[in-house]
Formats: C-alpha cells, sequence, structure tokens
C-alpha cells in the first residue's frame, strides 16, 4: 500500500505528493471511463490518472480520523420524508417534454439501436 | 448618479416616487452591459426584448400601486437557473442548446415580485469550479483588474455587480461559488442554510450541498432577494417549511453584545497579508462596535477539502449521469450504437474537470472503495457538523477570512486542479455542515483587489449574519468604492 505524505506547508504552493506506488494506474482510469461513459485519449488518460493519483493521495489524509463510532451524514438539515397525496396533477405535456430531443419521433425520442 | 450605480433599495425608492420608469432602468443596464461586457464577460446570453416587455409590464404594475420592493428591478441569473423558454447552458457544451421547458422556484418568486431579466450568466462548467476559467463560453474577467479572476462558480454573477451590469444577481453554492466570488469582486454574497431556497430548477451539481443565494451591491439589498426567494417549495423535497422571516428587520445596527467565534484553525500562520490586515481590522471594527469575541476551535477543518471532494463529486457524478445525448442536449454524430451514442456525446459534450470530478466520484463510489471514501467522507462529515453545533452553543456568529488570497491571475492555477481546490478551505466546511454564511466586502489587497470576510451563523440564522454584516458595512467604507470599470 502507498502512503501519500500530505503536504503541511499554509499555501500550498510547493506542494510536493510522494507516493511509493501510484495508486491510480492507467487501467483504473480506463475502467472508470467505462463506468462513467467517458472516452478518453491516451493524453487524457495519463493526466487523468496523474492528477486523480494526486487527489487520491490527498484524501488519504481522512484515515487519521478514527470514524468507527461515527454514523455518516447523508443529508445536513433534519428532515422527514416529504410526501403528498396521491392525486394526479397537471402535467409539462409531450410536447413540451420532448422539445429539446435531439431526435424525435412522434412521442418517443429515437436513438441508435443497441449494438452487441 | 447613474441609474446603474444604485442598489435595489435605492432604485426601488425611485421608481416607486416615479422619478425613473423600470424600462429607463432596464436600457441603463443594457447600455451598460454593452459599453462593460467586452472588457469582463459576464454574460452568457442577453435577453434585451423579453426584458424591456418585463419593464414595461412593471411601470403598469408600480403605476397602479400594486408594486413590490423588487418590481422593475433589473436583475441577472447565473446560467444554472432555468428560465423557461429562454436557452440555460450551465456553462456547458453539453446544454448548449437546451432550452428549458419550465423556470426555477427561485426565479418564478422573483419573476413574480417583477423583476426584470436582463440576461443569464457566465459560470464555471455545472457550477465546477473557483475561477470562472472552466466555462464552455469563455472566461470572466474580475471588474477590479481584468487580468484576474473573478471568482467561481457563480464568477460572472458576482463580476456583473461589480462591474454595474445588474441591479442584484443570484448564484449558486455548493462549496462556496456564491461567497468566494463576491469576496473576490467586493460585494456581498450569502449561502442560505441548506434547505431554506428551493433548488428545484437549479441544474445539480452536489444534491446534499448546492444552494441558491443572492449576490448583491450590499446587505440591504441581499436581505431583501433573500426574503423574495426563501421558503418551502412542494416541488423540493429537500426545502424546509421553517417560517421566512423579514429579513430586513433584521438589519438593526446593532451588535452589541454579539458574541463572535474566531476559530484558530482558520487564522493560519502565513495567511497572506493583506487578507490578514483586513481580518484584523474588521475585529478591530467590531470591537469598537460592542462585540465580543470568544477564540473557538473548529478541529475537523484540515479534513475538509478532503471529504468535500469525495462527496461533491459521488454526487455530481450520479447528477450528471443524466447527461446522455438522449433526450436533450448535445448528441454525437459520430456514433455506432446507443452506448457508443452516450459515451461520444458526454465526451463531446463536457470539459476537463467535469469529467475529472465525474471521474473521482465514480471511483469513489465504485465497488471496494464506496465504504473507503464516500462512506468515511460521510463520517467526517458528521464531525465537522459536530464542530459548528459545539462552537454555536458559546458564540453568535463565526468570523473568517473567505478566501486564503485576493484574486488570482487567470491562468494561474489551472495547470494544478489539487492548489485549486485546496484554495476553498475556508468556505467548503459551511456547506458540509449546511448551515448559512455570508461574504461582505472587509478591505482591499495593496494592488486594489478586494477582500471579503465571511460571517458564519448557526442552521436558520441568516438574521444574524444579516445584521452582523449590515453593521460592520455601515461602519466601513468598503462597499462604498467602485471598480473604475
Amino acid at each position: 500500500m502507498s502512503t501519500g505524505t500530505a503536504c503541511r506547508a499554509p499555501d500550498k504552493s510547493n506542494c510536493v505528493m510522494e507516493h511509493s506506488v501510484m495508486k491510480i494506474t492507467v487501467a483504473n482510469v480506463e475502467y472508470v471511463a467505462r463506468l462513467a461513459r467517458l472516452a478518453l485519449s491516451e493524453a487524457e488518460t495519463d493526466l487523468f490518472a496523474g492528477q486523480m493519483d494526486a487527489i487520491l493521495g490527498y484524501v488519504d489524509k481522512l484515515n487519521e480520523l478514527d470514524t468507527a463510532d461515527i454514523r455518516p451524514t447523508s443529508h445536513a438539515v433534519p428532515m422527514e420524508n416529504a410526501f403528498r397525496e396521491d392525486a394526479v396533477a397537471s402535467s409539462i405535456g409531450v410536447g413540451k417534454a420532448l422539445a429539446n430531443a435531439p431526435d424525435r419521433v412522434d412521442s418517443f425520442y429515437r436513438v441508435p439501436k443497441v449494438i452487441e | 448618479m447613474d441609474i446603474f450605480e444604485l442598489t435595489i433599495h435605492e432604485l426601488s425608492g425611485k421608481l416607486n416616487a416615479g422619478e425613473v420608469s423600470s424600462v429607463e432602468a432596464t436600457r441603463a443596464m443594457l447600455a451598460r452591459i454593452g459599453s462593460v461586457e467586452p472588457r469582463v464577460g459576464s454574460f452568457i446570453t442577453l435577453t434585451p426584448e423579453s426584458a424591456l416587455a418585463e419593464a414595461e409590464a412593471a411601470d403598469r404594475r408600480i403605476a397602479s400601486g400594486e408594486a413590490h420592493v423588487l418590481t422593475g428591478i433589473p436583475l441577472a441569473l447565473k446560467d444554472i437557473f432555468l428560465t423557461e423558454g429562454i436557452r440555460t447552458t450551465c456553462g456547458s457544451r453539453i446544454l448548449h442548446n437546451f432550452v428549458p421547458p419550465y423556470s426555477a422556484t427561485s426565479w418564478e418568486r422573483l419573476r413574480d415580485s417583477g423583476c426584470v431579466l436582463l440576461g443569464k450568466l457566465n459560470q464555471d462548467e455545472f457550477a465546477m469550479g473557483s475561477s470562472n476559467e472552466s466555462s464552455a463560453f469563455g472566461i470572466t474577467r474580475n471588474p477590479w483588474d481584468t487580468t484576474c479572476i473573478p471568482g467561481g462558480s457563480s464568477g460572472g454573477s458576482a463580476a456583473a455587480i461589480a462591474a454595474r451590469q445588474a441591479t442584484a444577481t443570484l448564484g449558486t453554492d455548493t462549496g462556496g461559488s456564491i461567497r468566494q466570488p463576491a469576496s473576490h469582486c467586493g460585494c456581498v454574497g450569502l449561502k442560505p442554510t441548506y434547505g431554506r431556497v428551493s433548488r428545484y430548477g437549479v441544474i445539480a451539481y452536489a444534491s446534499s450541498l448546492d444552494q441558491v443565494g443572492p449576490i448583491t451591491r450590499d446587505v440591504t439589498d441581499c436581505a431583501i432577494m433573500l426574503g423574495a426567494i426563501a421558503g418551502h417549495d412542494p416541488k423540493d423535497s429537500t426545502s424546509v417549511r421553517t417560517p421566512v422571516p423579514d429579513y430586513t428587520a433584521a438589519l438593526t445596527g446593532d451588535v452589541r453584545g454579539l458574541k463572535i467565534g474566531l476559530p484558530k484553525e482558520y487564522f493560519i500562520a502565513g495567511l497572506d497579508r493583506d487578507v490578514q490586515e483586513s481580518m484584523d481590522r474588521a475585529i478591530e471594527t467590531y470591537g469598537r462596535l460592542g462585540a465580543e469575541f470568544v477564540e473557538i476551535s473548529l478541529p475537523h477543518t484540515d479534513y475538509a477539502v478532503a471529504t468535500y471532494y469525495l462527496i461533491a463529486t459521488a454526487e455530481a457524478s450520479s447528477n450528471l449521469a443524466r447527461y446522455d445525448g438522449v433526450r436533450f442536449g448535445h448528441r454525437s454524430g459520430h456514433a455506432e450504437g446507443l452506448i457508443d451514442m452516450m459515451t461520444k456525446s458526454r465526451s463531446e459534450g463536457f470539459g476537463a474537470e467535469v469529467k475529472r470530478r465525474i471521474m473521482l466520484g465514480t471511483y469513489a463510489l465504485s465497488s471496494g472503495y464506496y465504504d473507503a471514501y464516500y462512506v468515511k467522507a460521510q463520517k467526517v462529515r458528521t464531525l465537522i457538523m459536530g464542530d459548528f453545533t459545539r462552537a454555536f452553543e458559546n458564540v453568535d456568529v463565526i468570523l473568517t477570512p473567505v478566501a486564503p488570497t485576493p484574486a488570482f491571475k487567470i491562468g494561474e492555477k489551472v495547470d494544478d486542479p489539487l492548489q485549486m481546490y485546496l484554495s476553498d478551505i475556508f468556505t467548503i466546511p459551511v456547506n458540509l455542515a449546511g448551515t448559512c454564511a455570508m461574504s461582505v466586502p472587509a478591505g482591499f489587497s495593496a494592488s486594489g483587489l478586494p477582500i471579503g470576510l465571511q460571517l458564519i451563523g448557526r442552521p436558520f440564522g441568516e438574521e444574524t449574519i444579516l445584521r452582523a454584516g449590515h453593521a460592520f458595512e455601515q461602519a466601513t467604507e468598503w462597499h462604498a468604492r467602485k471598480a473604475a470599470i
């Protein structure tokens, strides 16, 4: 496992991340890009690998904190489910809803077929 | 004084007294925009025809005696707010041709009050940025020094106020995107408590952090705008039913006995000298006004940026999955098959910063990493919230710098994303805690760049930070200084 050395300089202008091993490989980037439906060039893949490595190395500092007994917060403000009456109301209609469609046929969006 | 120099409350007075019409005011703003835009670049879309029609309607309403303080006021909106029938891009190529079929609630409330929409303002793409350099529609320049950034992501909103191209604007704030540009442009910017203002019709970046807020010329205007947009919205299930007070009534000018917390983690050695000096003078001013100071600690401050760049990017990766070329926005013309079409549409439509954050978020949520990154960050978020809850047991507001430095030069940080992210250190914790904060002008650097101070309030404590900010503003001259553009 690599360990990043967190930069402590106040303005961080000379921050240099030291790693014994790059966390993020080109294969990682390609995998994540596929999940995110992004096509990256070779140059972009290399650039992102380095930048993501630096950023993920930085966020490693969260492991300095013991959070074993802490509950995660998904919502900052105390709230309960916001329900409404299950009653039909007007909607914006097909015309408006499909007005921005790149390729529209009647009330359908037309897309390229799924190719196996 | 030129009409374009007036605040909301000044212009409203003149409109209601019949000294000037909304049509005249709107024409004056449009002329001002025309003369200044080539040097600033605040706008993506201008709407002069509809603006003048709205101004005519506002004049009729004022004449009939049914006017609101905002009737006839010309304003502009960050291009993240859906405006029915008016192109809305969120600063992205992927939405370059998107015309919304409905409007954001916050805009509808302002429009119902009789506001006039001058146009849509430039921003970092999908609200991801601190410098307005990632917009697909060009950069915006800081009106105080056009070689500098205006801040981001609501850079156009803040620049438009500093350049007096709109009487007031709305922005959004996820990690500081209202407060930081307000600070860099010498204007007032307020991020309300999460849930205070409806997010319906606001293009989502990070749904647990995003908030809508005003960027204005002074604190009174900020209170007026907040009052008009705040309040429960049935269309936003995260908006709260907490009643909306009269925020302008909070502007009493009295801060005697106000307990101001000074968090030691924010006043670090090595803070920019001009920022430190502005803060020292602000503390002296508040002391003269009768406030009391309490040194406090927000011990998890140092973990806030890391926490934010996991939570925000994870939420963004999910929110931006909708941009796939199927139903709206850019669709690639070069694709073979459905998945290829989605992949190419997204790759052609998104800029580098957006792609980077989607990648980070996708990674943090992916199988095998979800607990180590995303859940861990949410647990640290609980600790950060706890810091603020404890602090507010002993103080009424917390005073901090907004940014570690004044506005940096255009191009200075584009090649080092981590450096860019670290400059949000003072604003991010507030979004994670879900509470409210405001930036008010507090001084200038030696080179004439604005410096703001941040007032952080407890959840739904907007009245207290408005009161504290207004008292400071009235006791100082910073807000009266104008960019020479």
